[in-house]
């Protein structure tokens, strides 16, 4: 067989026996050109030890499942070419900011968390039309961006805030916020925004785009904050000056 | 023990929205074994179909039309009264999904934007550029968060319980703690998938087994015409990963290693936008009269898009455009896409009516794990989404009748026994035995794509079925690696492997016993349709001695007999 062999070196955790602590496990693969690091890591899991725990489901950089932190940086298995790297040598570790449940799974339930409080959804006063509710085609294309997210919480694991406050939204929350403040149908008061118009929300990104740069769909979660921030400012202007809507 | 009044298994379309209908007025708990955003709803593209007229190529187009080509393109197995049900529903589903924030694409004049797509005399498919399963399960969810519905992720369900013809809920496992859970319910759902990777190559996500519809046949309910597997004629060669029926849609040609567009051959008039089943079969052939291109993956033929230029595919096809690059490093704006046939979609599934009601009280199914059947033998691209949304919510309609004219006791000890037997077969699963179940899926899975595939004989059949007997056989020897309930992939791998031979045996006698060719399943040895013999739905049962035992039962026909079918 043609191919050269990789080392896949891969942290090893069970939350449920935590007095063995991590520890890297070390796999010697061979990689024909093409493959994914998910490829290897099914055929790892299949082939060498069934005890491996990881995330999988789509394999086309689609569903959001396999994020993890790919010889330093987190990215997407699936969409990961084992040969784009110039060692031979590819550590696989978990996400930050999340706690591990094993090995490269961890408990993504503070994201959800999170997601769950900007209010992911649309929210309308006037009745809704027999047919569809119009929208333009150019208000359409303003949320393309943010429509496209995967929620992989690859921007969530390399945010650096998160760490030193776990209770700031972080950027997918955020841009699933921005998707609708952006969607012409949505109707959600300027005060609902008010919730994320303090350093747990849009003022505790550091501005360090290292979300932008982690996202495997060109989001560019630091827009959404920068767009939040604007509209947050606009309404204050607006309720100073005394034209503000409802509150 | 967890009590519910509607236990809902399968966070994809289907499952979430059978959700949100009920879980206003009922105690619902949706389980799904990953979270409901990864569930493989998210992976459509091209589409759902709903005969808006929004198109101005398609004023004239009505439900009755969308019935007609849904009919027709189901090789005429399709149940008509369920067929004409979805496609009433289908504009009324649409529009809730709309209103309900979903960003689908959208016409100049503000209306909700449709392509053509395959076996449609209409431009009818509704989408959000290439991602219309990724808009349509995010809006959803949306959904179910907006309405507080308690919703169980990474918890598998490896057995449902079932005690004289009645359902009594589920045994689930929580992959997080470990813990063997019995939920005592009412009502269950399975809206679980399809069972894509019961073949080697299929454009399906990797957690697509089929096990819902196997659990449901180990506890006694049929699966109903399993022989008919669609298989896509779009596939990234390599991954399999899918080149949506849209990019043929949005005008792309299919070309042999001649520069011929050789659809000309098989279809003449719909060409490249001809069903499914024949274009695969199509490439298929150009492939094995030597017409393909070779290359270390397989024989590929080419999807050409180049004529469309960088705008169009760049505004309606930029998924595919991403994963082009991204897996075969191929700019489709520059060079044709190679592409083969393979395993898509499951007609085929968990025998119930159009009310999802399935022989068992209190057993509902619906969306890909089911067969209604709406797709008869051949699904129509869009189709699929659409059925999904429509049953989900037509079963959160029937689940309340029922609810409200029974007084239902679902029974503790029926769930006790069926969870006692979950955990003699883990047991078994983690001790002695000295296979992996990793090299026994492989056999089975090879044996389905070599033998089980496009075209089928008699002989292929006859060997791949003494390959699922052997398959079946070595799996009593399996063993995983660690007997640990949780995070064990192994182990889930492992149960879900029995269900998938069970499909795969399904699936493969049927295919045997059916000597005519219709919609997906095509015998060379039997090339014509034969409605006097065959114009009926196979359901196959479990039997005594683990055989599925063959039956069948009519199809309704109310307003269209069957036809030639041509394109
Ligand atoms: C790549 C691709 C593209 C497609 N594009 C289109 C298109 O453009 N138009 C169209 O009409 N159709 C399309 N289809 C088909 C369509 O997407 C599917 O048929 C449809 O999404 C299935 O939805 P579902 O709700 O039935 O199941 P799924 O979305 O597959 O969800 C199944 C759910 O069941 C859960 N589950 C399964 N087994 C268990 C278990 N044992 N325990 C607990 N949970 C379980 C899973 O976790 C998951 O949440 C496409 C299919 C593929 C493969």
């Amino acid at each position: 067989m043609s191919g050269e062999i990789y080392t896949f070196k891969i942290l090893r955790y069970d939350a449920q026996s935590p007095d063995k602590g991590p520890y890297f496990d070390y796999y010697k693969i061979r990689v024909i050109t093409g493959l994914t690091v998910l490829t290897v890591l099914l055929r790892i899991r299949d082939e060498l030890d069934g005890t491996l725990a990881f995330r999988s489901s789509c394999r086309s950089a689609t569903c959001g499942s396999c994020a993890m932190v790919i010889n330093g940086l987190p990215n997407l298995a699936c969409r990961t070419q084992v040969g784009s790297f110039q060692d031979k040598t590819i550590i696989l570790e978990p996400l930050p900011n999340m706690e591990v449940i094993k090995d490269l799974v961890v408990d993504m339930t503070p994201f959800w968390n999170m997601y769950e409080k900007v209010e992911p959804y649309l929210i309308r006063k006037s009745p809704n039309p027999e047919k569809e509710i119009f929208q333009s085609e150019q208000d359409r294309k303003k949320m393309d961006q943010f429509v496209n997210c995967i929620l992989c919480a690859c921007c969530y694991g390399a945010c650096p805030v998160p760490a030193r406050d776990p209770g700031y939204a972080g950027p997918a929350a955020l841009a699933k916020l921005e998707r609708f403040a952006l969607d012409s149908r949505d109707e959600r008061s300027a005060a609902s925004l008010e919730r994320v118009n303090d350093d747990k929300g849009v003022w505790g990104c550091d501005t360090l785009f290292r979300c932008i740069d982690a996202c495997p769909k060109e989001v560019r979660p630091t827009d959404a904050v920068v767009g939040l921030r604007k509209t947050l400012v606009k309404n204050k202007f607006k309720r100073t000056i005394g034209i503000g809507g409802k509150e | 023990m967890l009590e519910y009044d509607v236990v809902i298994v399968g966070g994809g379309l289907t499952g979430l929205r059978a959700a949100v209908g009920l879980s206003e007025k009922y105690s619902v708990a949706l389980v799904s074994k990953v979270h409901p955003i990864r569930s493989h709803s998210i992976a459509a593209q091209g589409g759902i179909n709903a005969s808006l007229a929004n198109n101005p190529d398609s004023k004239d187009d009505n439900p009755e039309k969308h019935t007609f080509d849904t009919v027709k393109g189901s090789d005429y197995l399709a149940d008509q009264d369920a067929a004409e049900l979805m496609c009433k529903e289908a504009p009324n589903v649409v529009f809730e999904m709309e209103h309900w924030g979903c960003p689908f694409s959208r016409f100049s004049d503000g209306t909700i934007a449709q392509r053509p797509f395959g076996g449609a005399g209409y431009p009818r498919t509704c989408y959000s550029a290439d991602l219309t399963g990724h808009v349509l399960l995010n809006t959803l969810y949306e959904r179910a968060v907006a309405l507080g519905v308690r919703v169980f992720y990474e918890y598998v369900v490896l057995a449902l319980a079932v005690d004289e013809g009645v359902c009594h809920g589920v045994i689930v496992l929580d992959q997080v703690s470990g813990k063997l859970i019995p939920i005592r319910a009412k009502t269950t759902l399975f809206a679980t998938g399809g069972y894509g990777r019961v073949y080697f190559h299929s454009t399906n996500a990797l957690i697509n087994t089929g096990s819902g519809i196997g659990i449901a046949y180990a506890a006694g309910i049929a699966m109903k015409d399993m022989e008919f597997v669609q298989f896509h004629p779009t596939s990234l060669l390599g991954t399999n990963i899918l080149i949506t029926e849209g990019a043929r849609g949005e005008g792309g040609y299919l070309f042999n290693n001649k520069g011929e567009r050789f659809m000309e051959r098989y279809a003449p008039k719909a060409m490249e936008l001809a069903p499914r089943d024949i274009t695969a079969r199509s490439i298929k052939t150009e492939m094995e009269e030597g017409r393909g291109f070779e290359h270390e993956f397989g024989t590929y033929i080419q999807l050409d898009l180049r004529h469309l230029g960088e705008q169009k595919i760049a505004e309606r096809l930029p998924g595919i455009r991403r994963f082009c690059i991204d897996f075969v490093n191929v700019d489709p704006v520059y060079e044709p896409i190679p592409i083969m046939p393979c395993q898509h979609y499951s007609m085929g599934g968990i025998d119930v009516n159009m009310r999802c009601e399935s022989a068992v009280k209190g057993f509902y199914a619906a969306g890909e794990c089911s067969s209604v059947s709406v797709h008869g033998a051949n699904r129509l691209g869009g189709n699929s989404l659409l059925e999904t949304i429509v049953f989900g919510k037509l079963a959160s309609r029937s689940i309340p009748e029922y609810l409200e004219a029974h007084d239902v006791r679902p029974d503790e000890k029926a769930l006790l026994r069926t969870q006692a037997q979950v955990e003699q077969k883990i047991r078994r699963l983690t001790s002695g035995g000295n296979e992996k179940p990793f090299p026994v899926l492989d056999t089975l899975r090879k044996a389905m794509d070599d033998d089980v595939g496009i075209f089928r004989t008699r002989a292929e059949l006859e060997r791949a079925l003494a390959k699922v007997i052997e398959v079946k056989e070595r799996y009593r020897h399996v063993r995983v690696s660690s007997s640990a309930l949780h995070m064990n992939y192994e182990l889930i791998a492992a149960m879900e492997l029995e269900q998938m031979i069970d499909v795969g045996h399904a699936i493969t006698l049927g295919a045997l016993l059916r000597e005519e060719s219709r919609g997906s399943h095509f015998r060379r040895d039997f090339k014509e349709r034969n409605d006097d013999a065959w114009l009926k739905h196979t359901l196959a049962t479990k039997g005594p001695d683990t055989e599925p035992v063959i039956s069948y039962k009519d199809v309704t026909i109310t307003r269209y007999q069957p036809m030639a079918r041509t394109y």
